[in-house]
C-alpha cells in the first residue's frame, strides 16, 4: 500500500485493534491480571493510527507513558505488547518494561519513555543519525500537551529545527496534563502556535477524524522526508478514560465527557465509511470479528507464557 | 612516544577515533565555533577545521537538549562524543543520561544500545561553588553508566578511545587542573602533568586498575587530581618509614575491585582520597567494599580524605583548605600507626 494512498479500512482496523485491546486490557487489569497500572489511550486512536500509516518500518518512533495506541499502530506484535503487560518473560521488553515502556526497534519504536517530554531531543538525536547516515528515515515523537511546557520540548525542538532535522512533533493535545487543563498552564491555547519560535511549521489538525490526521501526517512526513525540516503538528483530542487507572475524573465535567464520546473517533469514521459507501456493516462486523480474534490471541499468548526468572532483573543492564 | 598534556592527548584520542569510524562525532557548546574556544578547555581545538562543522557540531546552550540528542543520535547507529563545560551542566542533563540513556538497553531487555560518551569536567579551580563539583559518586550510582576518571595522558588517551568503542554509555571524568591546558583556557594552580603516549595505536581497558606506586605498609587509593596528591603524600611518608602503596582505579565503574583489595590484604591500611564531598562519596563506598571484603586483614580502621560537607569556595586560601592536599593525606595516614 503507497503513503499516499490508504485503504481507510485498514486504518479503520488499527483503530478498532487499539480500541479492542485496551477494552481487554482493561478488564484483565480489573481481573487482577494485568499488575501496575495503565494510562489508556482510549479515545486517541485516530492520532497514532493517522501518523503511523504515513511512517515504513525504518522510520523512528519516540512514544510517552501511553504508548499501547503507538505500538499497535507502528506494528509492534500485540502479543508482545500483551506478554509485557502481564510481566511476561516473552514481552516486548522481556518483562523489564512493562505498560510505560512497550516498544520494538524491529519496527522503529524504542522503548517507550515515560518521562514527560524525555522522547523529544531523542527523536532530534534519531533524525540527526538518519541525516548524518543519508537515509531518508524519519523520526516522529508522540507526546502530550503536558509536554509541551517541559524544558526538553523548548531544546529539542529548537535544534530540530537549526539543524533543519527530518523529524515530526505530534503533540496529542487532550486537554489535559494528568487533572491539569491546560489552559491552567498556557497563555496560549494552541501548541502549535509555538512552531513560531523556532521557526518551524506548525499545524493543528482534528485529532479524533483519522483522515484529517492522515493527512497532515503526510506532509509533515513529506517534509521531514525532502529534507524540508521539523514540522509540530498539533492533533486536537480527548482522552476518554481517566489519566491512569486510579484516576476517577472529578476535574472534569460529565456533560464535556459526553460532547467528546459523540466524537468518538472509531464511530466517526465508521459513520463516513457507512455514508460514502466504502463499507457496509457487515464488512465492519468482519473487522471486529479479525481484531477480537487477534486480542484472544494475544491474550492467549501471554498467559501461556513464562514469567522471567526473579533474577533475570540482572540482565542487560549493559550491552 | 611522544610527550603530552592529557589536553592534547584527549584532542589525539578524539582525532584517531574520528579518522577511524566515520560515525564518531562531537557534540557540545563552544566547540567548534571558528574562532573560538575550541570548548571550555581547549580539548577540540581545531577540530571543526579538520572534520568539518557536521562532524563538531556546536549547539545552542542546552544541557538537557544536547544530551538527548546524542542519546537518540546514539541509538540511530551513530557514536557520540558529548561534551559539557563544566560537569556542574550535567546536572540540567540529568533526565536524560539518568533516565534515559542508563536504561534504555535494561527497559528495551537487550535490544536497545545507547554508545554514548559524556566528557564532564570537575575539580576545584577558584571558580566558586556552581563550576567546581567532584560528581563522581552521582554517577557511579547510576546502574547502566559506565564512569572513568582517567589521571595521565596516557589513560585518558587510551579510555576515551575505549569509551568510543564501548557500546554503552559511558562518562569520563577529567580534572580541569590535569589538562594542561594553554594560552588564556589555562587554569590557575593548574598540575599538567605531561606523560608519555606511545605514537602506536592502543587502547586502555576499561575496568583495569593502575598501581601508581608499590608500598607494603599502607594503601592509599586516589583518583584524578588526588593520585597526584597520594604521590606527593607517599614521598614524604616514605621519608618516615612508611611505604605506600598508590593506587589509581582509572575506572570507577566497572570497578577493579580486586587490585584495591589485593593491596588492602597485602597493607592492612587503606586511605581513599577523593575531592568530592565526605557525604555519600564514592570514598564511602569503597570503605563499604574492603569492610565487607578485607576486614580481617585490616589492621587499622579506613580512612577517608574528602573534601568537607560544603560547596566548593572561591577565595583560593578557602579553597585549599577544601581540597584534599598531600598533608592531610600524611596526617591520616600517620594516624593509623
Amino acid at each position: 500500500m503507497s503513503e499516499s494512498s490508504i485503504n481507510p479500512l485498514a486504518l479503520y482496523r488499527t483503530m478498532l485493534t487499539i480500541r479492542r485491546f485496551e477494552e481487554r486490557c482493561n478488564y484483565l487489569f480489573m481481573q487482577g491480571k494485568i499488575p501496575s497500572t495503565l494510562h489508556l489511550y482510549i479515545g486517541q486512536e485516530a492520532v497514532a493510527t493517522g501518523v503511523c500509516a504515513q511512517l515504513r518500518p525504518t522510520d523512528y518512533l519516540t512514544s510517552t507513558h501511553r504508548p499501547h495506541g503507538h505500538a499497535i499502530a507502528k506494528g509492534v506484535e500485540p502479543r508482545a505488547i500483551m506478554a509485557e503487560l502481564f510481566a511476561k518473560a516473552t514481552g516486548c521488553c522481556k518483562g523489564k518494561g512493562g505498560s510505560m515502556h512497550v516498544g520494538d526497534m524491529r519496527v522503529g519504536m524504542l522503548p517507550a519513555i515515560a518521562i514527560v517530554g524525555g522522547g523529544i531531543p531523542i527523536a532530534a538525536g534519531l533524525a540527526l543519525a538518519a541525516k548524518r547516515l543519508h537515509t531518508d528515515t524519519v523520526a516522529v515523537s508522540f507526546f502530550g500537551d503536558g509536554a509541551a511546557n517541559e524544558g526538553a520540548f523548548h531544546e529539542g525542538l529548537n535544534m530540530a529545527a537549526i539543524w533543519n532535522l527530518p523529524v515530526v512533533f505530534v503533540c496529542e493535545n487532550n486537554l489535559y496534563g494528568a487533572s491539569t487543563p491546560f489552559d491552567a498552564v498556557s497563555r496560549l491555547p494552541d501548541v502549535a502556535a509555538r512552531a513560531a519560535a523556532y521557526g518551524i511549521v506548525g499545524d493543528i489538525v482534528d485529532g479524533n477524524d483519522v483522515s484529517a490526521v492522515y493527512e497532515a501526517a503526510g506532509r509533515a512526513v513529506a517534509r521531514a522526508r525532502a529534507g524540508g525540516g521539523p514540522t509540530l503538528l498539533e492533533c486536537k483530542t480527548y482522552r476518554q478514560c481517566g489519566h491512569s487507572r486510579s484516576d476517577p475524573r472529578t476535574y472534569r465535567s460529565k456533560e464535556e465527557e459526553a460532547e467528546w464520546t459523540k466524537r468518538d473517533p472509531i464511530q466517526l469514521l465508521a459513520g463516513r465509511l457507512l455514508e460514502a459507501g466504502q463499507a457496509d456493516q457487515s464488512a465492519l462486523a468482519e473487522i471486529e470479528q479479525e481484531v477480537v480474534a487477534l486480542i484472544d490471541d494475544a491474550v492467549a499468548f501471554a498467559e501461556a507464557s513464562p514469567a522471567p526468572a526473579p533474577e533475570d532483573a540482572l540482565q542487560d543492564v549493559f550491552w | 612516544m611522544t610527550q603530552m598534556t592529557i589536553a592534547e592527548a584527549l584532542r589525539q584520542a578524539i582525532r584517531e577515533e574520528m579518522q577511524r569510524d566515520e560515525r564518531v562525532f562531537c557534540i557540545g557548546e563552544d566547540i567548534g565555533i571558528t574562532g573560538g574556544f575550541g570548548g571550555a578547555f581547549t580539548i577540540t581545538l581545531g577540530l571543526s577545521d579538520e572534520f568539518g562543522h557536521e562532524r563538531i557540531l556546536d549547539t545552542p546552550i542546552a544541557e538537557l537538549g544536547l544530551a538527548g540528542v546524542a542519546v537518540g543520535a546514539a541509538i540511530g547507529g551513530l557514536r557520540p562524543i558529548a561534551d559539557v563545560q563544566y560537569g556542574d551542566f550535567l546536572f540540567l542533563a540529568m533526565d536524560q543520561i539518568v533516565n534515559q540513556a542508563a536504561k534504555l538497553t535494561y527497559m528495551s531487555g537487550g535490544t536497545v544500545k545507547v554508545p554514548l560518551v559524556m566528557r564532564a569536567p570537575v575539580g576545584a579551580t577558584q571558580r566558586g561553588a556552581q563550576h567546581a563539583q567532584s560528581l563522581e559518586a552521582f554517577f557511579t550510582h547510576v546502574p547502566g553508566l559506565k564512569v572513568l576518571a582517567p589521571s595521565t595522558a596516557y589513560d585518558a588517551k587510551g579510555l576515551l578511545k575505549s569509551a568510543v568503542r564501548d557500546d554503552n554509555p559511558v562518562i569520563i571524568f577529567e580534572h580541569k587542573r590535569l589538562y594542561g591546558s594553554k594560552g588564556p583556557r589555562s587554569v590557575e594552580g593548574a598540575l599538567s602533568p605531561i606523560g608519555e603516549v606511545p605514537d602506536e595505536e592502543y587502547l586502555v581497558p576499561i575496568g583495569k586498575g593502575a598501581i601508581r606506586r608499590a608500598g607494603k605498609d599502607v594503601t592509599i587509593v586516589g583518583k584524578l587530581l588526588t593520585v597526584y596528591r597520594a604521590l606527593e603524600a607517599a614521598e614524604t611518608l616514605a621519608k618516615e618509614g612508611i611505604e605506600a602503596e598508590v593506587i589509581d582505579p582509572r575506572t570507577l565503574v566497572p570497578l577493579d575491585k580486586e587490585l584495591i583489595l589485593a593491596s588492602v590484604r597485602k597493607t592492612g591500611r587503606l586511605v581513599i582520597v577523593e575531592e568530592d564531598n565526605l557525604s555519600g562519596g564514592w570514598a564511602g563506598d569503597l570503605a563499604a567494599i574492603a569492610a565487607e571484603e578485607a576486614f580481617f586483614w585490616l589492621d587499622a580502621p579506613i580512612k577517608r580524605v574528602s573534601a568537607p560537607d560544603a560547596p566548593p569556595p572561591f577565595a583560593p586560601v578557602m579553597e585549599q583548605f577544601y581540597v584534599p592536599s598531600a598533608e592531610r593525606v600524611v596526617a591520616a595516614v600517620k594516624a593509623l600507626f
